[in-house]
């Protein structure tokens, strides 16, 4: 039928019913309004059984609803956020993983917030791809009755730079829904632009719920998972280092650590699936080469938010020199006008590789700054980012290790022309403080990577290199429990000898019969590169006749290259084995998918 | 010429009753020495091969081991110990090819983790260092060059030992092909080393096929066996190491027969008195038409009176001391249809190995290279494993492991000589330096790699020979040399239990020292003392050369001499002696 709007002048109402008709509708908040052309609409449509109140009651609840996207828990955490500053204005507040509602229910939602992450090359995380891909198509209904707004979590070193944020956005608009405030996008540095972003549109939001809110006292606060939660990304709980120990061989080209940390008192509770967010320090030997380099005083004060305090201070807590963003080194190019910098500017695949391969100190020295230009610390730290904590998923459960926490850390390591440099976070992990000595930890609830909720259904876990790490938990749990659902692991790494993650346990759960297979991959022990995916495609016959008893499949790791060559790999497997067209074996994953059967916590 | 009096024996039971020893299970259970070695080498989660197969693995020539300088660093890395086979090949009387050293110089390069060829007193080659995957390759690759390496280790006829006497071409060219034959007659006749290793027909289940073993039984021998064959005075063999030896008797250049010894063997137990280091008694003389026969009655007849039950007491010589001498020999003689005729005269004068250029009686020249430790590794300025490679790559004739864990280039025209000779010296392998002492010294593998291993052995002997130059040069003997050997457990790889000076692993930095062994080889040594660390033995040392250097008689050996003053009593029947 034709949606066609009709103007409130045109003579279909004549002057006294226009007049009175405008006057009942004077004092209508927007989303009254919203509401009463729906009324309107049904009343035209003869819907007899609409009843004034009962339909404000249900049709207008005064609730915001929040949607995140989120492939490695950041995009979460702020909708947490959100939800919670929310909450505390008083809103009624619905918060949800998209991967929790179904596509379609999207047409009952009246007030929408979208908090969507994108992954590497612009593609949406895993639990908002149904909806991503639903609004796009031409099943997407209208949307006029939708108020809305989109924050989008991004990365600007890639070339699709916050694209899922913007598809929401854009496909929201086309669908005729009405934006609330502008979108934000967000770099990897988001949180104070995204806090800002928050309070605004909650005031928007607040404005255009506020008739609604009189009418309705009940703050729905319990609707909003975990956000009572003692400790916090910003509220970090301060834990003490029990064990960094190299778990790789002395003859590995990698250093990866496992890593115990005591949780002590904190009350911290965990699932297995879930990270553990670490705040860290950035090394004093890094931080003085780089204020060396710059020839500032490590004493200076500086102001960093509300507070001065030291550069060196500063340049240890507050910012990330590990990480160089395309900004700084625009902002470097700039300054130095050094050509080497400015001939990539334009170019964003080779800034990214450039940012990716020097560390800011890197930067400097190799384009140091002509005598003539001057620079002061506060500019310095002003062109750098605020520095964020790294997300590892726990390699622990803690019916096994109790109040502890344990994390595969892969140490970050490389070398530049004429330096080796260290991961932020992994270097300080694994060489940054002692055992015994103080890290700041919050805990990240996933529940996009959970074991089966039936003891009895099998899983096929894969997990090369540190992505190994969750599957230990994994099989922590599931022994605990007593679980008797199948076990099997797709391990791979470069070599047998030295790079074995976790070795003996395997074998002793191969032994007890806890794990039921694992297949190898090592890449560097034969001519031909071998992978997990290999692996798979090797045991296609098995691998499908799990699915279809019920598997569940869960990969962890690199994202960019093994979890798509995974993914290429069940499609083939389900394709040939389930003898489907790629079309259907496309749907056949989507399915699995959408009943939480094919899960990833890749990064 | 049996020690033992007839006081001295014991009429002891023929076969010793009682609960067999786990090894004879898994001997019985091996289907002919198979296992499940096959599964093992699928199961890509561990390095190491699984309960029986571990031991199994020995029949084929292959010990498990594993890197143990980092086995406690691996255990914190949550990684098993860095487990990999060492390989002793089967190479009688220790000859091999240059195509086949160039075959073995290049597995040993690309696939081993230590990249070395390991010349040892068993006088063949070990790799050392090799992962699970590369084990069919190697084997493989050794049977492309002609090579194997069945029934190297484990409770059967090991490697077949042959002086190495280049000089007497035609006299060691047949006592070397004896050495073969004999090797070859005692072989497990098993097709498992085929089948597994070399993907060889698959011959269905165990005895039903008639696969039997006529010799050593489907259990195999109650343990280990080795034999020699030895060509006098040359005792480089050791023949009191062993438990077969045949000492070639000859007459006119031609060999005619063997003088047969039986029983000896070095390896014991600390703090086991039942166990102890023994020499080989004399059979007699029997003629080289019954000389398989011989070594089937011998190694038969230890076959059914062995001990199985304990495997400590369990080797020939322990067989001899409980049934008597006069009782097995009876019994070979039964076995064999022979009799044997009174020990033709011989006579062991020397047992090192006359490094340098000698002249064969056929005009053919030989080299024989001092290998340290026989361990051919290229180290930085010292490349003597591609200094034989390169050897290999000109030369004409052979090379001769011998038992002293050297290398002889063998039959070299007198025209490639000063070639040979450039080379080896361009690479290290002649160096006019090397002292008499350390020619006569020796040393087992031991740590890293030797599960076995108490204390340092190959890696402690370069230094401690060094200290001992330095005390015999200081009582100005410095020209002379005393026989020295470290081992780095009780078992005996480096026959201690037959120097001059014997220091035997006890434990970390801590060796019994021997003393009283004699230059022929044909007297054990007695503990001397016990427990010493590393300063200690140089403390002994240093006395007891002072004490030689001014009080020996002209020419007289340290050995003789240390029984002669008392230092040490001579130990003439071991089980008598050795341990009082």
């Amino acid at each position: 039928m034709s949606t066609e709007p009709q103007k409130l002048n045109q003579t279909m109402l004549d002057t006294n019913q226009l007049a009175s008709f405008q006057q009942s509708i004077n004092d209508l908040s927007p989303l009254q309004l919203a509401w009463a052309s729906g009324y309107l609409a049904a009343k035209a449509e003869n819907v007899t059984n609409v009843t004034a109140p009962a339909v404000i009651a249900s049709a207008v609840p005064a609730t915001l609803t929040i949607l995140y996207g989120s492939q490695t828990g950041n995009a979460k955490g702020v909708a947490k956020n959100l939800a919670a500053q929310a909450s505390a204005e008083g809103l009624n507040v619905e918060l949800k993983s998209m991967g929790e509602i179904k596509p379609k229910a999207i047409k009952n939602i009246t007030h929408l917030l979208i908090v969507a992450s994108t992954n590497g090359e612009g593609e949406a995380p895993d639990d908002a791809i149904a909806l991503h891909e639903f609004l796009s198509s031409k099943k997407a209904p209208r949307l006029d009755h939708l108020y809305y707004s989109v924050l989008a979590l991004g990365d600007t070193s890639y070339e699709l730079y916050c694209q899922t944020g913007k598809d929401f956005d854009l496909n929201l608009e086309k669908l005729g829904a009405k934006r609330i405030a502008p979108r934000l996008d967000c770099d990897v540095d988001y949180d104070e632009a995204a806090n800002t972003w928050s309070t605004t549109v909650i005031t928007e939001v607040k404005a255009l719920l506020s008739s609604e809110i009189a009418a309705s006292n009940v703050v729905a606060l319990a609707s909003v998972d975990n956000i009572e939660e003692l400790y916090t990304k910003q509220k970090p709980y301060t834990a003490e280092l029990l064990l960094s120990q190299k778990i790789t061989g002395r003859d590995s080209a990698k250093d990866v650590r496992h890593v115990e940390i005591d949780l002590g008192e904190s009350g911290l509770t965990y699932q297995a699936g879930d990270a553990l967010g670490v705040w860290f320090e950035n090394s004093v030997a890094l931080v003085d080469e780089l204020i060396t380099e710059l020839g500032f005083d490590d004493q200076e004060k500086v102001t960093v938010g509300d507070e001065k305090i030291t550069l060196g201070e500063a340049l240890k807590t507050k910012f990330e020199i590990t990480q160089t963003s395309i900004q700084f080194v625009n902002f470097w190019a700039e300054k130095s006008q050094a050509t080497n910098l400015l001939n990539i500017l334009d170019d964003k695949s080779a800034m990214r590789e450039y940012a990716a391969n020097h560390q800011v100190v890197d930067v400097v020295k190799s384009s140091p700054l002509p005598n003539e230009v001057k620079l002061n610390a506060e500019e310095f730290i002003n062109a750098l980012r605020k520095i964020t904590p790294r997300l590892y998923s726990i390699a622990s459960s803690q019916s096994e290790v109790e109040e502890e926490v344990h994390l595969t850390v892969g140490l970050v390591q490389y070398h530049t022309e004429d330096a080796s440099r260290e991961g932020g976070a992994s270097g300080f992990l694994a060489n940054g403080i002692d055992e015994g000595g103080e890290v700041k930890v919050f805990v990240e609830h996933n529940n996009n990577f959970r074991l089966p909720a039936d003891n009895e259904t099998p899983i096929i876990m894969i997990g090369p290199g540190t992505g190994v790490a969750p599957f230990r938990a994994f099989l922590q749990e599931r022994e605990a429990t007593e679980a008797a659902g199948d076990n099997w692991l797709f391990f791979g790494n470069q070599t047998f000898t030295q790079d074995f993650l976790y070795q003996v346990e395997w074998q002793n759960y191969l032994k007890s019969g806890l794990l039921t297979k694992i297949d190898l991959a090592f890449s560097r022990d034969q001519v031909e590169k071998i992978y997990v995916q290999d692996r798979l495609l090797e045991n296609a016959d098995e691998v499908f006749a799990w699915l279809e008893r019920g598997a569940h499949i869960y990969v962890c790791g690199d994202m960019s290259r093994m979890a798509k060559d995974v993914e290429a790999a069940l499609l083939t497997i389900i394709a040939t084995k389930g003898k489907l067209s790629q079309e259907q074996a496309s749907d056949y994953l989507k399915d699995l998918r959408n009943a939480k059967r094919y899960q990833k916590d890749v990064y | 010429m049996t020690d033992l009096t007839k006081k001295d024996q014991a009429n002891g039971p023929l076969i010793v009753e009682g609960k067999h020893a786990d090894n004879e299970r898994l001997k019985a259970e091996s289907n002919y020495l198979r296992g499940t070695i096959v599964d093992d080498l699928k199961d890509n989660v561990t390095g190491g091969f699984t309960a029986d197969n571990f031991q199994l693995i020995r029949t084929h020539g292959m010990y498990q081991q594993d890197d143990r300088d980092i086995r406690n660093e691996r255990a914190k890395q949550k990684l098993e110990p860095l487990h990999n086979v060492m390989l002793r090949a089967r190479m009688p009387g220790g000859i091999i090819t240059p195509t086949q050293w160039l075959g073995i110089d290049k597995f040993a390069r690309e696939k081993t983790s230590y990249g070395s060829i390991r010349i040892t007193t068993r006088q063949t080659f070990q790799f050392h260092g090799v992962l699970k995957p590369n084990i069919k390759l190697m084997h493989q690759t050794l049977n492309h060059y002609g090579i194997d390496s069945i029934a190297t280790a484990g409770d059967v006829n090991r490697n077949v030992l042959c002086t190495t006497n280049p000089v007497e071409s035609e006299l060691h060219q047949e006592a070397y092909e004896w050495a073969k034959k004999i090797s070859e007659h005692l072989l497990p006749k098993t097709r498992a080393y085929a089948e597994i290793w070399l993907d060889g027909e698959k011959i269905e289940g165990g005895t039903e096929t008639g696969e039997v073993e006529p010799i050593l039984g489907p259990n195999y021998l109650p343990r280990k066996f080795k034999t020699t064959v030895v060509i006098p005075p040359h005792n480089d063999v050791d023949v009191h190491a062993n438990d077969l030896n045949f000492i070639a008797i000859a007459k006119d250049g031609k060999l005619i027969g063997f003088n047969v010894l039986v029983g000896g063997g070095l390896a014991m137990t600390h703090g086991d008195k039942s166990t102890y280091p023994r020499r080989a008694d004399d059979f007699g003389f029997v003629e080289l038409a019954k000389t398989l026969d011989v070594a089937s009655a011998v190694v038969t007849t230890q076959r059914d009176w062995g001990n199985r039950v304990n495997r400590k007491n369990a080797k020939t010589k322990y067989t001899l001391d409980r049934v008597g001498v006069d009782v097995f020999k009876a019994e070979v003689e039964q076995r064999a249809g022979i009799t044997f005729a009174e020990s033709r005269p011989y006579k062991f004068t020397s047992r090192g190995d006359r490094i340098g250029w000698t002249e064969g009686f056929d005009g053919k020249h030989h080299l024989a290279l001092f290998i340290e430790n026989g361990r051919l590794l290229d180290k930085p300025n010292l490349p003597l494993k591609t200094g034989v490679a390169e050897i290999a790559k000109i030369h004409k004739g052979d090379f001769r492991m011998t038992a002293n864990q050297n290398l002889i280039v063998a039959g070299v025209a007198s025209e490639d000589k000063a070639e040979i000779e450039r080379l080896a010296r361009a690479h290290g392998l002649m160096a006019d330096s090397v002292s008499v002492q350390r020619k006569n010294s020796m040393a087992c593998v031991s740590f890293p790699t030797c599960p076995l291993a108490m204390a340092e052995a190959e890696r402690y002997l370069p230094g401690l020979v060094t200290d001992v130059e330095a005390i015999l040069a200081k009582y100005n003997v410095a020209d002379e040399s005393i026989i020295l050997r470290v081992t780095g457990c009780p078992n005996g790889c480096a026959r201690a239990m037959l120097a001059e000076i014997g220091l035997v692993g006890k434990g970390p930095g801590k060796y019994n020292m021997h003393l009283g062994g004699n230059v022929a080889g044909t007297r054990v040594p007695k503990m001397y003392k016990e427990n010493l660390s590393e300063q200690d033995i140089l403390d002994e040392m240093d006395a007891l050369v002072a004490r030689w250097s001014t009080e020996r008689t002209s020419n007289e050996g340290f050995g003789d001499f240390v029984i002669r003053v008392g230092i040490v009593d001579e130990v003439k029947v071991s089980k008598r002696d050795f341990h009082d």
